[in-house]
């Protein structure tokens, strides 16, 4: 166990946007929210999953919605502090601990404003190892793990309990549900045991987004670079390194779709780069050809500074590098590919591993 | 022959300079003065002895006098920030801002029922019994600005519309900028913007009053422009609503500057001023932008500006006595009373310099008796802080130029391992030649429906409009490029949608008759 503060959430926050694959929402925002959560109400205790009971009932708290929603409809304390208690009078339950769906992005920050206002701790896993825009697309679906009952929460004061029979239908009705809340909600999702945690969950993944996002603030320290430093810390590929031409960007059905089309700079000069977002960033084509898909995680971020770039603020003119990073070994099985491959988001493609692919 | 006159306002110095083509016919410095416009009067009777005032086509101004006044929390308003959302809100105006400059501007923080949803539909109901009340807590705080921004007004601008109107009339002696009109889609940051605007009016006001005075004056009657964060100008009568898009204007005109002087295309740009050094980059000869988030005195901005590294490294630093620390504090504006080759007390960045053998400013024999030890620590710190800069600023190991402009350019012959670093001629007026080649701009911010065409099509018909609107304004057909587009879908309008597109087209000036887009 130890004490998350102001420090550490800073560099949670940077790492986090890595590992959102260019959607998980703006964890800027997110950081806010749980920084003011933890001025008033003090540091949250940070768990690996091996400390917790085997029978302690744990569940992700997580917004849903579209991340270029979350930067203009900000999040509020009100939702992410009373999902929990939403399901809690729904189940009859108590929750002792709080962990992210996503480590990537906004959701990677979320149960800290939980955890600092009802005084559980947070879990240092993850459900993904990254951001992924739908909600049954979780590493405790290839378990078995259901993702009712469920309570959501509005800005408007709109809760929602459900139970349903799968995971794929319980996606459908939280999205309908979220696009008529106006983009965004707060979700109390997969209650799950301890014991079924330690088996499902991404393990570490708080603690990776804030390597990543040291070793991007260290890289600047000391004048290296950060986008090296991230490729290295993952294995990663570099992809591309291009000039923002032309973004293509709408909020439809909850999510934040399009496509971001780059001209190529020094070695990729003459070249071209098209990255394809549904919330997350899903496929990254270079010259009409596919060479990097999810479930790897493909982010773009700024050439000199390292700064994540996700596909909500991706503009004309950024200089990027494209790269991309090998997602957690629980999506490389045949179950992962068939949730969260390519055929999954309509791409007519098997996935190759990125490191493959993009040779 | 058309003469156009380049005017620096920086935090220590203004300087002029009559420009003929890229000749610098004349220039002339003059201490920036507190109420700014003296400092201008002196510089520009400095250089209008040389020339004829009716020979002056236009005159351009840059100014870093907004930047310096937020950065020191001085002659600021008081602003109170009005949302409309819905209430309670927890990331509040302000909520990421240095305390300092919040206690300085801060004049209340208040939520109303309202805004829009991400399609444009209603967020909530304007709830405008409340905002009414708003208006009577502003008037009976004495706070006369307000910023005023709405959930998704980039989106649907009607719900901050219509709370302006009734703001108008319940405080009919404040002004209110609308966050609409300052920034995009980040409420954060374009809430932190039209604040910041805000706080700066009536000191905008007071700045502009005094230069269109003190150019008439000089017997000039050509037009007068400021230049922009984006290096395009824009006439005084918009400066006085809009002072924030002139802000990081500063940084722009000094390495558009260096690449004038030079001729010099790619290279990292040092401007040494009084209290800091700032190392940026000039790439085809424009300075490198930065992308996201980037601060404006603490505060996070979404605006396009050059990216700039600030090192507390300038004329005035303070030097202590055994040359071991070197800054932050400045003497700044007060140098030449301070520092020791003007007769002062306080050991400087410059005393260092002179007594080094860099330049002889003021009276050399002063620093005579500064030890050899102390010159040599603080230079070895200095030439620390600045390689680093450097070679930060470089986007490659590869060898690039370093240009060396502003006031204190000379100072830097005294540190060692910078390498070969170019000082032009005109060197300490790099910024006045940049703010005269600023650029003439066009810009296209408008709904078009879709009904019977494109996406595609309508970002072409705007870019297409955008250069033209361009070259209206001055700026030569043949070197206008667009500089920034972007497009949101209004999914919320009637009649198979619609999109809200924004596009900006650049160029420098063909001829030196300016008349800019009018607003």
């Amino acid at each position: 166990m130890r004490l998350i503060d102001e420090t550490a959430l800073a560099d949670i926050a940077l790492g986090s946007t890595v590992l959102g694959s260019g959607g998980g929402g703006d964890p800027y925002v997110g950081m806010l929210l749980a920084r003011e959560a933890i001025r008033r109400h003090g540091p949250v205790p940070l768990v690996d999953v091996d400390e917790v009971p085997d029978d302690a009932n744990i569940v992700f708290i997580a917004g849903l919605g579209a991340p270029g929603v979350l930067v203009e409809k900000l999040p509020r304390e009100n939702e992410y502090a009373g999902v929990l208690g939403e399901l809690e009078r729904f189940t009859g339950k108590t929750y002792s601990y709080v962990c992210p769906a996503e480590a990537g992005g906004f959701n990677g920050i979320t149960p800290f404003a939980t955890a600092a206002v009802t005084g559980v701790p947070v879990i240092d896993a993850d459900g993904m190892g990254r951001a992924f825009p739908e909600l049954q697309l979780v590493t405790p679906t290839l378990y078995g793990g259901r993702s009712t009952p469920l309570a959501m929460l509005d800005e408007h004061g709109n809760a929602m309990y459900l139970t349903s029979e799968t995971n794929v239908w319980s996606e459908s009705y939280v999205r309908a549900a979220v696009v008529a809340s106006g983009a965004h909600a707060a979700v109390a999702v997969y209650p799950m045991t301890g014991a079924e945690a330690k088996q499902r969950l991404v393990r570490n993944a708080i603690t990776l987004a804030e390597d990543l996002g040291r070793a991007i603030r260290e890289a600047r320290a000391a004048h290296t670079s950060p986008v090296e430093a991230v490729l290295a810390k993952q294995r990663g590929v570099l992809l591309f390194t291009g000039k923002v031409e032309e973004v293509e960007r709408r909020n439809e059905g909850g999510w934040t779709v399009g496509k971001a089309h780059m001209s190529g700079l020094d070695d990729d000069r003459g070249h071209r780069m098209t990255v394809h977002f549904q919330n997350e960033h899903l496929a990254a084509e270079r010259d009409g050809r596919v060479i990097a898909t999810t479930p790897d995680l493909i982010m773009t971020m700024e050439i000199d500074s390292g700064e994540p770039i996700p596909a909500e603020e991706i503009r004309y003119g950024y200089r990027v590098a494209v790269v991309g990073l090998p997602c957690d070994p629980h999506w490389r099985t045949e179950a992962g590919i068939r949730i969260a491959g390519p055929r999954h988001f309509g791409y007519d493609l098997d996935y190759r591993p990125v490191e493959e692919m993009s040779r | 022959m058309p003469l156009r006159i380049g005017i620096d306002v920086g935090g220590t110095n203004t300087d002029a300079v009559v420009l003929d083509g890229r000749r610098v016919v004349i220039a002339a410095k003059a201490p920036t003065s507190q109420d700014v416009t003296s400092g201008i009067l002196t510089a520009l009777t400095g250089v209008l002895h040389a020339v004829d005032a009716d020979e002056v086509a236009s005159v351009f101004i840059g100014t870093t006098h907004f930047i310096n006044a937020i950065a020191q929390g001085r002659e600021l308003g008081r602003v109170a920030a009005v949302r409309l959302a819905t209430p309670p809100q927890s990331l509040l105006p302000m909520i990421d801002w240095p305390d300092r400059l919040r206690r300085v501007v801060d004049g209340g923080v208040y939520v109303c029922a309202g805004g829009a949803q991400f399609d444009g539909s209603p967020l909530n109901e304007l709830d405008e019994a409340g905002l009414r009340g708003t208006a009577r807590q502003i008037a009976a705080s004495g706070v006369r600005h307000v910023a005023l921004s709405s959930i998704f007004s980039t989106v649907n601008p009607e719900p901050e519309i219509r709370a302006e109107e009734i703001l108008r009339e319940e405080l009919p002696e404040a002004s209110i900028t609308r966050s609409t009109l300052i920034g995009r889609a980040g409420l954060l940051e374009r809430e932190s913007a039209t604040i910041l605007n805000a706080a700066l009016l009536d000191l905008a006001g007071r700045v502009i009053d005094g230069l269109e005075d003190v150019v008439a004056g000089a017997g000039i009657s050509a037009p007068v422009l400021l230049s922009q964060n984006d290096g395009t100008v824009m006439t005084l009568d918009r400066a006085r609503r809009f002072p924030i898009f002139t802000i990081a204007s500063g940084p722009t005109n000094s390495m558009r500057g260096a690449a004038l002087l030079t001729g010099i295309d790619h290279g990292v740009v040092v401007d040494v001023g009084g209290t800091t050094s700032d190392v940026g980059v000039i790439q085809h000869g424009f300075p490198r932008e930065s992308t996201v988030a980037m601060s404006l005195a603490g505060v996070r901005s979404n605006f396009r500006i050059p990216d700039v590294l600030s090192l507390a490294l300038g004329g005035g630093t303070h030097v202590a006595e055994d040359g071991a620390t070197v800054g932050p504090e400045s003497v700044g504006l007060d140098i030449t009373r301070e520092a020791r080759v003007f007769g002062g007390d306080t050991l400087t960045f410059t005393d260092i310099a002179v007594a080094a053998g860099a330049a002889p400013i003021g009276d050399p024999a002063a620093v005579s008796d500064v030890p050899a030890d102390t010159v040599r620590r603080a230079l070895d710190i200095a030439s620390d802080r600045l390689v680093r800069a450097i070679d930060k600023a470089k986007l490659t190991s590869a060898e690039i130029p370093v240009i060396v402009v502003g006031g204190g350019g000379p100072l830097l012959n005294a540190v060692p391992r910078l390498g070969d670093v170019i000082i032009p001629e005109h060197a300490d007026v790099a910024n006045a030649v940049g703010a005269a080649f600023a650029e003439a701009g066009g810009e296209i911010d408008r709904v078009y429906a879709l009904e019977g065409t494109t996406r595609a099509a309508a970002l072409e018909s705007a870019k297409a409009e955008a250069i033209a609107r361009a070259v209206d304004a001055g700026a030569d057909p043949e070197a206008v490029r667009i500089t920034d587009a972007e497009d949101v879908p209004l999914t919320h309008l009637p009649g198979g949608g619609a999109v809200h597109i924004r596009v900006k087209a650049a160029g420098p000036f063909r001829t030196l008759v300016a008349i800019p887009e009018g607003h």
